[in-house]
């Protein structure tokens, strides 16, 4: 991968005057490599990893296995995209193994969760059957610890 | 009564002329502040990767308490060897020509030792890493500074050390990528340097703790050289390479004869190094390329960022090739680099270790430490560029 995508996969806050000095390119270039990314859907979206645990919400997320039956024409990618619309879902993969669609939802309440899968999910044409696990905390979420894990401390000066 | 000026010195006068590490002493001033960012470690500021601490947790919980083969585990001897050999060309016997030390800064005691006789010179490029000077002093040897300059890039040349080389020295000393200024070996030079040693029938012992932390330039080392195998010791070890610095694991690859007495040293009085550390180094060999790569990545954009700045700022330096030092000059202030440093400790709380800490050669010099976190880095530079423009009015 590009080192300006890792960059910015880390910290997408980062100025392009900072990124052009770590890469040694000309600010110009780092600019046009950016826009370019977007422009072809490379870069999606820049988001803030939040730790929800530290912040008092009322927000349920689950992860539900679904068993779909693929059709003939377009196989499992419409009924897919049809649960990829719901404001619910956050993320939605097809898997290999015992079921076909992983996804990962969110809901104020248990209730609200229940509701969505019972009422919107499990209802869709094609679907077979789901099974939701609901998350209960949060340790990594998209590469970042959510937890500051205390460290020895290292010297200030050393060899 | 006694007076204290005729209290008896009972400290060896060969050990009362070296004088204290410059690093030291520059550490018990600043271990006194707080809130200062530190460009002045010289380790990396990860952390050993999990799999290779796991793997330390895991010979613990085995029982591995115990001590080891003299010449180390046999299993990481062999992992050595083929690692030397795929990544620097010559190929060690595990069971006669590699010895499992206690970091490299035992490896070089012991090459040391194991070859100097009260009054052998032994040559060493300046500036350079704290230790090689006082280790040949310990051995009663003589240590002899063969210059380096920042407008050369700290290269070493044929004439330097025709300038320094007398019938009594008897081994040359290199640290390629060199701390503290981050220069790296170019093939000419190795070619040149082992032409020299040949001639000249010295051993060179090579320690080449940061070659895996060479960037862009190709890694050339002097042991690869025609003729050298059987002339070199060559040092090598985790610290730098997967942040293992406290396990304190090195090694040393040489000739039989060579090995066997480096080890008669070792044997009496270290024994082996700890066998938790070397099971921790089987695996960094067996699994850690993918982390040494990591790093080395991270290494490389924070060396660039660090560059940038100190020359956007007024303090000159060379891109460095490999390690993770920048060694950007300071004179022209009417500052002495410690001066300099403690000033900008003082003033901006940003610490750094004068040049002058690695021989006479670094002064006008300051050592700059990257790998620290890019923020750290961020605003150390931000500091620095108003220390400096406070200078200049």
């Amino acid at each position: 991968m590009d080192e300006l995508l890792r960059l910015l996969r880390k910290n997408a806050l980062e100025s392009p005057h900072n990124l052009a000095r770590m890469l040694r390119l000309t600010e110009d270039e780092v600019r046009r490599r950016i826009a370019q990314y977007e422009q072809d859907g490379v870069i999606r979206a820049y988001q803030a990893v939040v730790n929800e645990d530290r912040l008092d919400l009322d927000r349920v997320r689950a992860v539900i296995e679904v068993k779909i039956s693929p059709e003939r024409e377009g196989g499992f990618d419409r009924v897919a995209s049809r649960v990829a619309r719901f404001d619910e879902v956050e993320s939605l993969f097809l898997m290999s193994g015992t079921y076909d669609l992983l996804v990962f939802v969110r809901g104020a309440t248990l209730k609200e969760v229940a509701w969505f899968v019972s009422e919107k999910l499990a209802t869709l044409e094609g679907v077979l059957s789901t099974a939701t696990h609901f998350m209960l905390k949060t340790y990594k979420d998209q590469g970042v610890l959510m937890h500051v894990e205390e460290r020895d401390e290292k010297l200030k000066v050393s060899p | 009564m006694k007076s204290s000026r005729s209290r008896p010195d009972f400290v060896a006068p060969h050990l009362r002329d070296v004088p204290r590490s410059g690093i030291r002493d520059f550490f018990e001033i600043v271990s006194q502040r707080e809130d200062v960012i530190s460009l002045s470690i010289g380790e990396p500021d990860f952390v050993a990767p999990w799999h290779i601490r796991e793997a330390a947790v895991f010979a613990l919980d085995r029982g591995a308490t115990s001590y080891t083969a003299n010449l180390g585990l046999r299993e990481l001897r062999q992992a050595v060897a083929a690692y030397v050999r795929r990544s620097f060309g010559p190929s060690y016997d595990p069971d006669t020509e590699i010895l499992i030390t206690v970091g490299v800064s035992e490896a070089l005691d012991l090459a040391v030792r194991a070859v100097i006789a009260p009054g052998d010179e032994v040559l060493y490029h300046a500036p350079c890493y704290v230790s090689y000077a006082p280790v040949v002093a310990f051995a009663h040897g003589r240590p002899v500074a063969v210059p380096t300059r920042a407008e050369d890039g700290f290269r070493l040349r044929r004439e330097a050390l025709e300038a320094q080389v007398t019938p009594r020295t008897r081994a040359l000393m290199l640290n390629f990528p060199t701390n503290p200024t981050g220069a790296v070996l170019a093939r000419e030079d190795a070619e040149e340097i082992a032409r020299f040693a040949v001639e000249r029938d010295l051993l060179v012992i090579t320690d080449e703790i940061y070659s895996e932390l060479t960037y862009e330039a190709e890694r050339v080392s002097v042991v690869a050289m025609p003729g050298m195998r059987e002339r070199t010791i060559f040092l090598n070890g985790f610290s730098k390479t997967w942040a293992m610095t406290g396990f304190r694991v090195g090694f040393a690859c040489a000739p039989p004869g060579l090995t066997e007495a480096m080890m008669k040293i070792h044997q009496y009085t270290m024994l082996c190094a700890p066998v938790v550390s070397q099971r921790a180094a089987i695996e960094a060999l067996r699994g850690g390329d993918r982390d040494r790569d990591h790093m080395r990545a991270e290494y490389e954009k924070r060396r660039n960022f660090l560059h940038a700045g100190l020359n956007e700022i007024g303090l000159p330096c060379g891109l460095p090739g490999g390690a993770f030092y920048v060694f950007p000059s300071v004179a022209g202030r009417g500052l002495t680099s410690k001066e300099f440093s403690l000033r900008l400790l003082d003033e901006e709380k940003v610490a750094c270790v004068p040049g002058s800490a690695f021989g006479s050669a670094g002064e006008g010099f300051i050592r700059c430490c990257f790998a620290t976190d890019i923020e750290d880095i961020k605003e150390a530079l931000a500091r620095m560029g108003r220390f400096v423009r406070r200078l200049s009015t």
